[in-house]
């Protein structure tokens, strides 16, 4: 059985040296992110680190013009809103994320299910740095 | 006979009561309870002795973000004379009011009390509008959902972005739900807005005649909810009438056992079918476009009920953006799924229509003072069983449903109510 802990900690951690990481089980293979301690398909305590590619397709989305104080301390507003969606990732599981490299201000343009690659988003300084995460479009 | 679970007795609604809904300033959580509770206490028809009631349970969302208050049970219980008797706090973001009454009705068809205090309360205007963001989004997944910069409404956004994806629905559905629920509301005295859309409209006409600037002009409401001016966005697709409001508010229920619940009322309001779900958060599900945790609630309710969709004469659903109108009417069983948006295009939802739903106005035109929104519920079904809705009652109703839903369904919870005289 694995000694290693997996934490949001654990995670936010291996974000911070640019590895985006899920977790997998070691009895049926499933795949998880957020990174699950215990799979909830098959019930196992025995799960491992992996890392992921990053790589997925757009899920469903939003353009959102009025954000949570970070965002807008990031310079989104009304006139400047910003895309957020559901990304499935090649591995299998879904996470949400910034969508970047479309146009936000019509997002009657953005398709669901084009491709997308991860891009790590960071904002502010020290104590007040903020890490999350980001999908650029791939042309 | 029934497949379901049973409750081990039956409970009924003896009484029944809410504040007004809306910005309040100078009331605390506390007050607006009062208020609801002094409400409740004159709609038991043959009055009751505040000494008979042996539990409180209260449903609160966020009074420690909101008014920096936590624990707030015994204080409620306090204010209304309870103590020292039980009194427990439950939340669940917005399901917190169905789940409360949930814990009521256990409480009570257990054995282990004959007469419970079932309240909401929620205080949230306090706060300005960028923290209250900040305090909603905080009930979803804050490590992984909605730390890139999901609201709550670009949560339900993605909904329906996925259910225009799935099976085209046009935004003029969603529209159309906020239009009949603010054409309900307007017949709410206790609602937030008091006001129809056409009314709306015709207001902000005459306050710029007034004001000496130009004058908007709309050819009918929908061209009012597609005016970036008007209603602009917030999280495309959703418009500021997709959006329910910010609200403070308080509702009250008096539970009592069925043997004894006509000591308090010859029209007691019996609760035939209660269920709950839970689910991941939004981004893990493999389908945006229903709620499992509402679809297992409903099951649960409808099996020990044993009754079906088509039965409900009238529901209050949880209408906290408009599209959540849609997959609720969905889920429940009401129409088919994909099937809602032309449900709500041909009226079917509207107070004549063939399934009424939120009569009361729903949260978007009464309000969402999200602790106290699920009782409120509760309240219009109790009045609209019992024939006193007033000018909005719906004729022939029997067989009441409420659905409540916590954040974008982490929590689905569903109770269903029949008047027997
Ligand atoms: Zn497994």
């Amino acid at each position: 059985m694995s000694k290693e802990s997996f934490t949001s900690a654990e995670f936010y951690k291996y974000l911070k040296n640019e590895k985006f990481m899920g977790t997998c089980c070691n009895e049926c293979q499933e795949v998880y992110l957020p990174p699950r301690p215990i799979c909830i398909k098959c019930s196992s305590f025995d799960m491992s680190w992996t890392e992921l590619s990053g790589k997925g397709k757009l899920v469903s989305f939003t353009s959102i013009t009025v954000g949570p104080s970070f965002m807008s301390e990031a310079g989104f507003d009304r006139k400047n809103p910003y895309c957020v969606g559901i990304v499935a990732l090649k591995e299998g599981p879904q996470v949400s994320g910034q969508i970047l490299g479309v146009n936000s201000k019509e997002p009657e343009t953005i398709k669901i299910g084009i491709p997308l690659s991860l891009k790590i988003m960071e904002h502010g300084q020290g104590n007040n740095k903020k890490t999350w995460l980001g999908f650029n479009k791939e042309e | 006979m029934s497949k379901g679970k049973k409750l081990g007795r039956e409970v009924a609604i003896v009484g029944s009561g809410m504040s007004k809904f809306g910005v309040f300033p100078e009331m605390t959580t506390r007050d607006l309870f009062v208020e609801a509770y002094k409400d409740m206490t004159h709609s038991v028809d043959k009055g009751f002795d505040p000494e008979d009631i042996e539990a409180t349970y209260i449903s609160n969302f966020s009074s420690d973000i909101f008014e920096g208050q936590c624990h707030t049970a015994p204080i409620m219980a306090d204010w209304v004379g309870q103590i020292p008797k039980p009194a427990t706090r439950i939340e669940n973001a917005c399901a917190s009011g169905g789940i409360t009454l949930r814990q009521g009705l256990i409480a009570i068809a257990s054995g282990v009390c004959d007469v419970v205090l079932v309240g909401g309360t929620e205080k949230m205007t306090n706060l300005p509008t960028e923290n209250v963001t900040d305090a909603l989004a905080a009930a979803g997944d804050t490590l992984y959902e909605v730390n890139c910069g999901l609201t709550f409404p670009g949560l339900y956004a993605t909904m329906a972005t996925a259910h225009m994806h799935k099976y085209g629905t046009k935004p003029e559905s969603l529209m159309r739900v906020g239009i009949k629920n603010h054409e309900n509301g307007a017949l709410n005295p206790k609602g937030q807005f008091n006001v129809s859309i056409a009314a709306l409209m015709k207001s902000k006409q005459e306050k710029a005649l007034n004001k000496g600037t130009p004058v908007p002009e709309w050819e009918d409401e929908l061209a009012f909810m597609k005016d970036n001016a008007a209603n602009p966005v917030i999280a495309w697709p959703l418009r500021l009438f997709d959006c329910s409001p910010v609200s403070d508010g308080a509702g009250c229920i008096l539970l009592a056992a069925g043997e004894i619940a006509r000591n308090f009322t010859d029209n007691p309001i019996y609760i035939i079918g209660t269920g709950q779900g839970s689910d991941h958060a939004l981004p893990e599900r493999k389908d945006l476009t229903s709620l499992t945790a509402v679809k297992v609630a409903a099951k649960q309710a409808y099996e020990m009920a044993d009754v079906t969709p088509d039965e409900i004469d009238i529901a209050e659903v949880h209408d906290c953006f408009t599209i959540a109108e849609i997959l609720a009417i969905e889920d429940l069983g009401f129409f088919p799924a994909g099937k809602g948006p032309k449900a709500i295009d041909e009226g079917l939802t509207r107070r004549d229509g063939s399934k009424p739903v939120n009569a009361s106005g729903g949260l978007k035109s009464k309000g969402h003072p999200i602790g106290a929104s699920g009782i409120g519920q509760v309240v219009e079904i109790w009045n609209q069983l019992r024939g006193e809705a007033g000018p909005r009652q719906v004729q022939n109703v029997r067989v009441g449903l409420t659905h409540n839903v916590g954040t974008t369904g982490g929590s689905g919870v569903v109770h269903i109510y029949e008047r027997r005289n």
